[in-house]
């Protein structure tokens, strides 16, 4: 229990949150850079295999907790658990993934030991022991350098900042079991149950946003069925084709699905996705746009967003001034492909 | 029934921030009550509406932050109170919870201590946590819903909104439950409520009063910094295929963090 | 002299201006193109107290001042002139008339309802042929018994569909001495039998409310509805429109920063010449005007509010104050047009919107015309207001405040 280097590893119903391998990842880094071993923490119910995983990932021992009180994450006993542990190991450092659990957890342990959270950091470089990590402010808009004085240091990393590092499957480490501190009598809260969302991202708030413009129903190629005979009746059909394929871009990327004023007159999707002068204002930190020109009366809709991807067969569209990438294409091609490319690498 | 809500003083969220000399610059941009704080007003002011009793508003911050605390007088709190010490400038989110614990435990009997979700400035989301940590309190945070309340059997139900979709947890009062937009509009203040706000004097409490020195503050921010200027220089992807372009693209994408 | 606003001054600001912001403004121009006032927007402006807001608590308002009545106006013109058109007629002029001259009954009976926001008010003075020329007026109310009996046709009335009293002159002396003598007013409930009302479309601008006309035939209005005394209806019409255009005068102040809003944001967004727009002169000469006639406008109704809280004679001043903003809120609408080019002239773009809006209130409240020669007038000093019989009171936060 002498290694200076923790990361927790966050859960849910005994699935591992793809975060935590990024955490481990940056651990694993700053163990190498302090000369010290990783420690992977990994509490829970039924968790033997994702302890086993934590070593294919680098840790090189797994504190192991597997308890039928931890199986849904509580604030209590998880923090009094780590709190324990790490009163008795004195780690300097320990990462958590910034989930909702990653959070409460460092949040209350800081508490417990007397010392800070550098919360949700992008980035991260040592000076000793100590870490200096970079994290936004005022939503982004600026940046803040922070370090905390006293040890252990807590440190969530952003979700997506850092890394995933290789999986070896012939490593392992060394699995420590503990116990659990408090019993299911002495915990004051219970989860009683569990649903998952239904329905769709509110547009206003979607940090990524996929939106389709008149070019949706560019596909010429696209046979409407027979009993579609009235040409606008064709084009709407045609267009819904195209935001079936947005829709799926946008659900895979857990998006938000905007439209242009073009689309929503032309009756291919209802106003109430219109983003722009007249419409809602945007301002995500990813926006896809498909099919659409870039006219001044969409971007003043959606121009502060942080990167824009536009996806246009028009080279010359105003809409590539504005985009960070572009790609000249037919957005029926593109796109599916794109809802390929992120499945894989999402895990979704 | 007493709630005691958390609020705190923040610029303006339009306020175009900058770094100038080391220091944050909201240029005039007013300084407002943090816009998620307003639903946890809300939250508490529906729940005397339904159960009785009264909403403390409870600030930190320099004497003359009373901005926050004025707005949540107007929607209706009938008490505020402004915990102000020289002391607790550039506290950390350690201490400022050790702070707020102390003048939760000296308003005391309160049943349930209400946050925003987070502060639109610092952006951490670990007061509410801490907060109870140090009251001794369970904590349930990101709270969508309270299907069930009963502070006389001194337990509810709270839905929570996280990652993977909602939660339904059970548990005991007194409790720190924090809230997200989906728990219900915040009312805007009634004229009644900004007469009586304007004119109200708001007790100050120093780390004296509240019988406690002055907690150490662990985390320090030795830099601040403008994020590097986006030159928006359009990279066009292509390949030669629509599968290539993708994989190129998603790559870069991945790699410019927004996901 | 202190320029500051009160912080409930700011509050009470803040809080309409989130409201009109919120619930009002995303589907305005729907309304201003169907030519229709939004049902949500009367009820809600009563549920927030904004229908009684510079009316004392103990007649059912929310006990705040005549600054905070101008500083609501602005907020609410920057959405639409439509949401301050209610405030002119509803409070600027029947509500306040009211307050001036209305007895303790009456005030009770009728001035409680308005302020609670329970029941809308309007103002009957102009006629088809009767507008400027209030001399002309021809409406008569003839007394038999208990009660007058109207006859008339009132036209250009704001909230006429929707109102549920109007404050109405009508001539109970056909043969006067001078032509604005022998005219009384009146407080009618427009649901009595013999009012017919009805709505006039096709105007250029203040769409999204509601302008009408209201028809009476043989009305009966109990004598107990007879507002100040017989003859004296002209000087409190004009007494009733120095609150109608002070509440004008703040709202075309609001017209003007809404010009200069959107301007500034089009002009910081749009490039020509490979930069954005607000770096060319020409374009920054407009923003520069519409500055200028903003912070000029706000002082001047500012100061009239101030005079009103002081209980001091302010039809100068505010008649200064409402020809001003709307003049120069016609100005800046038009400079905002032309700067936003093609998209100006649409209605992808609010301006087109502000600028057919100002136009009505350089005709209406008094003409521009109008004032040009009042103030003339004043200056020459071939007129002098002389005290009125019943005077507008001085704001006072406690006895306003107190139940």
């Amino acid at each position: 229990m002498s290694n200076k280097v923790w990361v927790f590893i966050d859960q849910f119903k005994g699935a591992p949150v793809s975060s935590s391998w990024e955490a481990l990842g940056a651990g694993r880094k700053l163990a190498d850079e302090l000369g010290t071993g990783l420690t992977a923490l990994v509490f829970g119910e039924g968790v033997q295999a994702v302890a086993e995983t934590a070593g294919q990932y680098g840790a090189d021992e797994v504190l192991l907790a597997d308890d039928a009180s931890l199986t849904d994450f509580r604030p209590e006993p998880y923090a009094a658990l780590f709190s324990k542990l790490a009163q008795e190991g004195e780690p300097a450092i320990v990462l958590f993934p910034t989930t909702t659990r990653g959070r409460e957890l460092a949040a209350m342990a800081a508490v417990d030991l007397n010392t800070g959270v550098l919360v949700d950091v992008t980035e991260m470089a040592l000076e000793g022991d100590a870490v200096v990590a970079t994290r936004p402010i005022y939503a982004g808009k600026l940046l803040a350098k922070v370090r905390c004085s006293a040890r252990p240091q807590l440190i969530t990393l952003r979700v997506r900042a850092f890394g995933k590092p290789e999986l070896d499957e012939g490593r392992s480490a060394t699995i420590t079991k503990v116990e659990p501190v408090m019993d299911e009598g002495q915990i004051a809260t219970k989860v009683v149950e569990y649903k998952t969302t239904e329905g769709g991202v509110s547009l206003v708030d979607a940090g990524v946003v996929v939106s389709g413009g008149r070019g949706v129903a560019n596909n010429p190629s696209l046979e409407p069925p027979a009993d579609i005979s009235d040409e606008n009746e064709q084009e709407i059909w045609r267009a819904q084709q195209g935001f079936k394929l947005i829709g799926e871009l946008a659900e895979v990327l857990g998006a938000a699905m905007g439209a242009s004023r073009a689309a929503v007159d032309g009756g291919y999707i209802p106003y109430e996705y219109q983003v722009g002068q007249t419409g809602k204002v945007v301002s995500p930190d990813l926006y896809i746009a498909c099919g659409i020109s870039g006219a001044i009366q969409h971007m003043a809709g959606m121009r502060t967003s942080k990167v824009i991807v536009a996806i246009n067969k028009d080279a010359d569209a105003p809409i590539f001034n504005f985009a960070r990438f572009g790609v000249v294409g037919d957005l029926y091609n593109i796109v599916p492909a794109l809802t390929q490319a992120f499945r894989e690498r999402l895990e979704k | 029934m007493k709630v005691i809500v958390c609020v705190k003083q923040v610029p303006d969220s339009a306020a175009a921030v900058t770094v100038e000399g080391g220091v944050v610059d909201w240029g005039d941009a007013p300084l407002v009550i943090n816009p998620w704080d307003e639903y946890a007003v809300e939250a508490g002011l529906l729940l005397t509406e339904a159960h009785g009793g009264d909403v403390v508003a409870l600030s930190m911050g320099p004497e003359d932050a009373k901005e926050a605390i004025k707005h949540a007088l107007a929607m209706g709190c009938s008490e505020a109170i402004l915990v102000s010490d020289p002391a607790l400038a550039g506290a950390d989110a350690q201490a400022a919870a050790r702070a707020l614990a102390a003048a939760v435990e000296k308003i005391g009997d309160a049943d349930v201590v209400l946050f925003g979700r987070q502060a639109i400035d610092s952006d951490t989301g670990i007061l509410p946590p801490q907060v109870a940590r140090a009251l001794g309190w369970p904590a349930v945070t990101q709270v969508s819903a309270l299907p069930a309340f009963d502070p006389d059997a001194k337990t509810f139900q709270a839905e929570r909104t996280i990652e993977q979709g909602r939660q339904v947890v059970e548990s005991k009062l007194p409790a720190v439950i924090s809230v997200i937009k989906d728990y219900a509009e915040p009312r805007y203040p009634s004229f009644m409520g900004i007469r009586k706000a304007s004119r109200a004097e708001i007790p100050l409490w120093s780390l004296a009063d509240l019988g406690i020195e002055a907690p150490e503050s662990v985390v320090t921010w030795p830099e601040l910094m403008n994020p590097p200027e986006r030159e928006v220089t359009t990279e066009i992807i292509e390949g030669d295929s629509p599968e290539e372009i993708a994989t190129q693209l998603a790559d870069k994408i991945i790699g410019e963090k927004v996901l | 002299m202190d320029f500051a606003l009160t912080e409930e001054h700011r509050m009470a600001q803040a809080m309409v201006r989130d409201f009109v912001h919120k619930e009002v403004a995303p589907t305005i121009t729907e309304w201003d193109q169907k030519q229709d006032m939004a049902p949500f927007v009367l009820p809600r402006m009563a549920e927030l107290g904004i229908l009684g807001i510079n009316i004392p608590v103990r007649y059912g308002g929310q006990g705040l001042d005549y600054i905070s009545l101008g500083l609501v106006c602005e907020e609410l013109e920057v959405v639409d002139a439509t949401l301050r058109v209610v405030m002119s007629v509803h409070m600027g002029l029947c509500s306040m008339g009211l307050l001036q001259w209305g007895t303790e009954e009456q005030k009770q009976k009728f001035l409680v309802p308005l302020a609670r926001g329970e029941k809308y008010g309007s103002f009957g003075l102009t006629e088809p042929d009767a507008g400027s020329d209030v001399g002309a007026l021809r409406g008569t109310a003839k007394r038999d018994g208990d009660h007058y009996v109207l006859n008339g046709e009132k036209m250009w009335i704001s909230m006429a569909t929707k109102a549920h009293y109007s404050l109405v002159i009508m001539r109970t002396d056909p043969k006067p001495e001078r032509r604005t003598d022998g005219m009384s007013a009146f407080l009618v409930d427009l649901s009595s039998p013999g009012v017919t009302t009805g709505d006039i479309h096709g105007k250029m601008g203040v769409r999204a409310g509601s302008t009408g006309w209201i028809a009476f035939q043989d009305v009966k209005v109990p004598a107990e509805n007879l507002v100040g005394e017989e003859g004296e209806g002209f000087k409190i019409a004009m007494s009733c429109l120095d609150n109608g255009r002070y509440t004008v005068a703040a709202g075309a102040t609001g017209l003007i920063r809404a010009s200069l809003e959107a301007s500034v944001k089009y002009a910081r967004e749009r490039q020509a010449l490979g930069r954005e727009i607000g770096k060319l002169q020409l374009i920054q000469q407009k923003i520069a005007k519409m500055v200028r006639w903003y912070e000029a406008a706000r002082l001047l109704y500012l100061r009239a509010g101030w005079l009103k809280n002081q209980g001091v004679r302010n039809t100068r001043e505010t008649s200064l104050a409402k020809w001003f903003a709307t003049d120069m809120s016609f100005e800046a609408a038009s400079e905002a047009v032309q700067l936003h080019g093609a998209y100006g002239y649409s209605d992808e773009y609010p301006v087109e919107r502000y600028l057919r809006n100002s136009k009505g209130a350089v005709i209406y409240e008094g003409s521009n015309e109008i004032h040009t020669l009042l103030q003339a007038d004043y200056a020459l000093e071939y007129r002098k207001d002389r005290p009125l019989r019943c005077e507008l009171p001085a704001y006072d936060p406690e006895t306003w405040q107190s139940e």
